[in-house]
């Protein structure tokens, strides 16, 4: 089984050496087959450890080598394996294969088509060294490496100017993030001298109360960096600036997940902080929640996929903060086969399109897309919560979870459902839905995708549609739940419901989507604007970047343009050039010693010795 | 006959003046020179006295050290002044200001 996980992240590595080193003689479609085939065999790789995981219990480590190794810190490069870290895997190996594959068709013809799929797998081997690495010092590395990744991708067209700031807005947001990674190693590491997973939860009940409320905090930090919630959330929707693919693979179904994972790989010191799941909460509840509200405001297909993606991670981090971590869990395996399905969906649409994204422009394109209609409806249906899509139980078990923990946050979290199926539906609607807005910019009719593009939709939908089962809640084993758990320290569980109570919960769940596929469709047949319902504050994302901007960023510039002026030109190069002139005027003074007569030269010389002679009489007499 | 030692470093304190003297208060390089060797022998005097007087071969040793050094010095700076003698048809030193600040 070592060999098999060990596997699992090497062969992406591979991919990117093979993509690397073999020059730009290749061809495309040689690209293209080296890097799809290297994800695809990691994930039967996956595959593979899972079966034969199948048989353990408990939790497998396979040690490579060690990496640091100074006093008390040893940090080994080692892979933990157990059902969290397989889960995951199996996810993100899945999907990151069927948009490889996706790409080889979609991105076919850009100029850096090579450097595309370079950075796509060293992206894959970055995001599963986080995901299976043992300690937290590697889970760091792969942290970045994602980051990084994330960077080079979202800024891929480099020469549009938003593309490039966008990239760095998201770098930025991230480091902001990787601080509360980084102050929770420190802390962990000052009072437990251990950084390995299985040392941290060993010795976590040895951390003052005030501690791990530090920890937890810490950490939100890292995961509101890395999975984009308040109040770090505003660099993913500039991260669609990125390639499609791109932002199907990073910035919906993996990387933004990281923040989730590591929040629910530290569950046992979560359990320490009463105080810090309910920051937890909050923040995941408000998320979901305003990243709602402004999704129905946004007129670009990719942008309110975007705000979707962060509405839904905010339920994940909200069913982390309720202490219900297999729930986040759930919605995060069935967010990524939905959200992958509708962001590739609405790449397809795009590329028929030839670049379209403006919502107001396409309209009726249902007839022209016979693949990627049905499997959009499916997704669209999937993520509004209707039964019995994924979406719907995934959904419920947080809904209900929160029903039971804290009646606000239901609140809450059911009126986000309400407005997830209403922008979904009003995307729906104007994407495909009423006539055709299209026509004046473009020279012929749209055209379906080729099928390495329409392949990955098909069998997204499939595990859309499908992907309940996993975890069905009447199933008596709660079959994931039953499997994820296995690495979860859980809080004190939330009262059981009753069976009557879950089923009216569900019922609520799904007449609160219904409610808002009603209201939408309502509100936007035959319609693409709608100015009394696209609220500026929401299209404005509530005006977070111009509070950022007045807050930080001027008064930061004022700062630096004062440091530029005043500091600068007058203390430090005054000190600088004040001394050079000191030096300068007292040479010009001492100049004149030097006659250039001997005589004088002599004169002094004689003086100077008479005086130390007289000294040293004086001294010795 | 014995001189006593106070008499030669009398005597070499009258050179050493005399040859300081010279030097300062000169113009022709040649004679400047003159009044160093002056000097340097005044030293070697007492040099000499007080090896003597001290029983000391070490101050007769320094001696040598300081004629062949004096030696070269002389073969050096003659040069210098013929050199310039050639240039300038002088050996005034108060005319060699070239090099002031």
């Amino acid at each position: 089984m070592g060999h098999a996980a060990v596997l699992i992240v090497l062969l992406p590595l591979v991919g990117f050496l093979a993509i690397l080193f073999n020059g730009k003689g290749i061809s495309e479609r040689a690209t293209g087959v080296v890097g799809t085939a290297a994800v695809g065999l990691s994930f039967v790789a996956t595959v593979t450890t899972f079966v034969l995981y199948l048989r353990h219990e408990g939790q497998v480590t396979v040690n490579l080598f060690t990496w640091l190794n100074v006093d008390t810190l040893h940090v080994p490069v080692a892979l933990l394996i157990d059902p969290l870290a397989l889960t995951m895997c199996l996810f993100v190996t899945g999907i990151s294969t069927l948009i490889h594959l996706y790409s080889t068709a979609y991105m076919a013809g850009e100029k850096d088509f090579r450097k595309f799929f370079l950075y796509l797998n060293l992206f894959v081997f970055s995001m599963l060294l986080l995901v299976l690495a043992n300690n937290l010092v590697l889970t760091f590395v792969g942290w970045e490496g994602v980051g990084v990744c994330s960077y080079w991708l979202v800024s891929y067209y480099f020469t549009k100017e938003s593309a490039a700031s966008a990239g760095k807005k998201a770098f930025i947001y991230n480091r902001v993030g990787d601080l509360g990674l980084l102050s929770a190693m420190f802390l962990l590491f000052t009072h437990l001298h251990t950084l390995t997973y299985v040392g941290v939860f060993q010795g976590a009940s040895t951390l003052s109360p005030t501690m791990a409320t530090l920890i937890v905090l810490s950490l939100l930090v890292a995961a509101a960096g890395k999975s984009a919630q308040i109040p770090l959330f505003n660099w993913l929707p500039d991260a669609m600036e990125g390639p499609t693919p791109v932002s199907a693979l990073i910035h919906a179904a993996t990387m933004v997940t990281a923040g989730v994972f590591l929040l629910v790989r530290m569950s046992p010191v979560l359990t320490l902080s009463a105080d810090g799941r309910h920051v937890i909460a909050i923040i995941g509840g408000l998320t979901a929640f305003v990243a709602a509200t402004i999704a129905t405001a946004q007129k670009d297909i990719k942008k309110v996929l975007a705000f979707s993606t962060v509405s839904q991670i905010g339920y994940m981090v909200l069913a982390v903060g309720i202490g219900d971590y297999t729930a986040a869990i759930f919605l995060m395996v069935a967010h990524a086969f939905f959200k992958a399905l509708l962001f590739l969906g609405s790449g397809s649409v795009i590329h028929s399109l030839h670049g379209e994204q403006d919502m107001r422009k396409m309209g009726g394109l249902a007839k022209f897309l016979p693949l990627t209609f049905p499997t959009f409806l499916l997704g669209w249906l999937t993520i509004s919560g209707v039964p019995p899509f994924a979406g719907f139980w995934a959904k419920g078990a947080i809904l209900s979870s929160a029903y039971s923990a804290n009646k606000l946050l239901y609140a809450l979290a059911l009126l986000t459902a309400v407005l997830t199926a209403y922008y979904m539906t009003r995307l729906f609607v104007l994407t495909f839905r009423g006539e055709q807005r299209f026509a004046a910019s473009m020279t012929d009719a749209p055209h379906e995708s080729p099928w390495a593009m329409t392949l990955p939709l098909v069998v997204l939908a499939v595990l859309s549609v499908f992907g309940g089962v996993l975890d069905l809640p009447w199933m008596h084993a709660h079959t994931m739940a039953t499997f994820v758990s296995g690495s979860i320290v859980s809080v004190t569980p939330l009262a059981a419901q009753s069976a009557g109570l879950q089923i009216t919960l569900a019922v609520v769940d799904a007449c609160a989507a219904l409610l808002g596929l009603a209201a939408a469709f309502t509100l936007w047949r035959g319609r693409s604007e709608r100015p009394g319902l696209e609220l500026s504050f929401f299209e404005h994302v509530w005006r977070w970047d111009d509070a950022y901007d007045a807050v930080i960023g001027r008064p930061l510039t004022t700062v630096a343009t004062v440091a530029g002026s005043v500091v600068e030109d007058q203390v430090i190069d005054g000190a600088v050039m004040g001394l050079a002139q000191t030096v300068t005027r007292s040479s010009v003074g001492l100049r004149k010693i030097q006659t250039g007569f001997v005589r004088h030269y002599a004169l002094a010389m004689f003086f100077g010795l008479a005086l130390i002679v007289v000294y040293l009489v004086a001294r010795v007499g | 006959m014995n001189v006593p030692a106070a008499w030669y470093l009398v005597l070499a304190a009258a050179l050493f003046g005399i040859g300081a003297f010279g030097f300062l208060t000169r113009r022709s390089a040649i004679i400047m020179f003159m009044c160093v060797e002056l000097m340097l022998n005044a030293v070697n005097l007492t040099f000499v006295t007080f090896s003597r007087t001290l029983s000391d071969v070490g101050g007769q040793i320094s001696v040598f050290f300081v004629m062949v050094v004096a030696a070269a010095e002389v073969t050096v700076g003659l040069g210098i002044v013929v050199a310039v003698f050639r240039r300038r048809a002088s050996t005034s030193v108060d005319e060699l200001t070239e090099m002031k600040g």
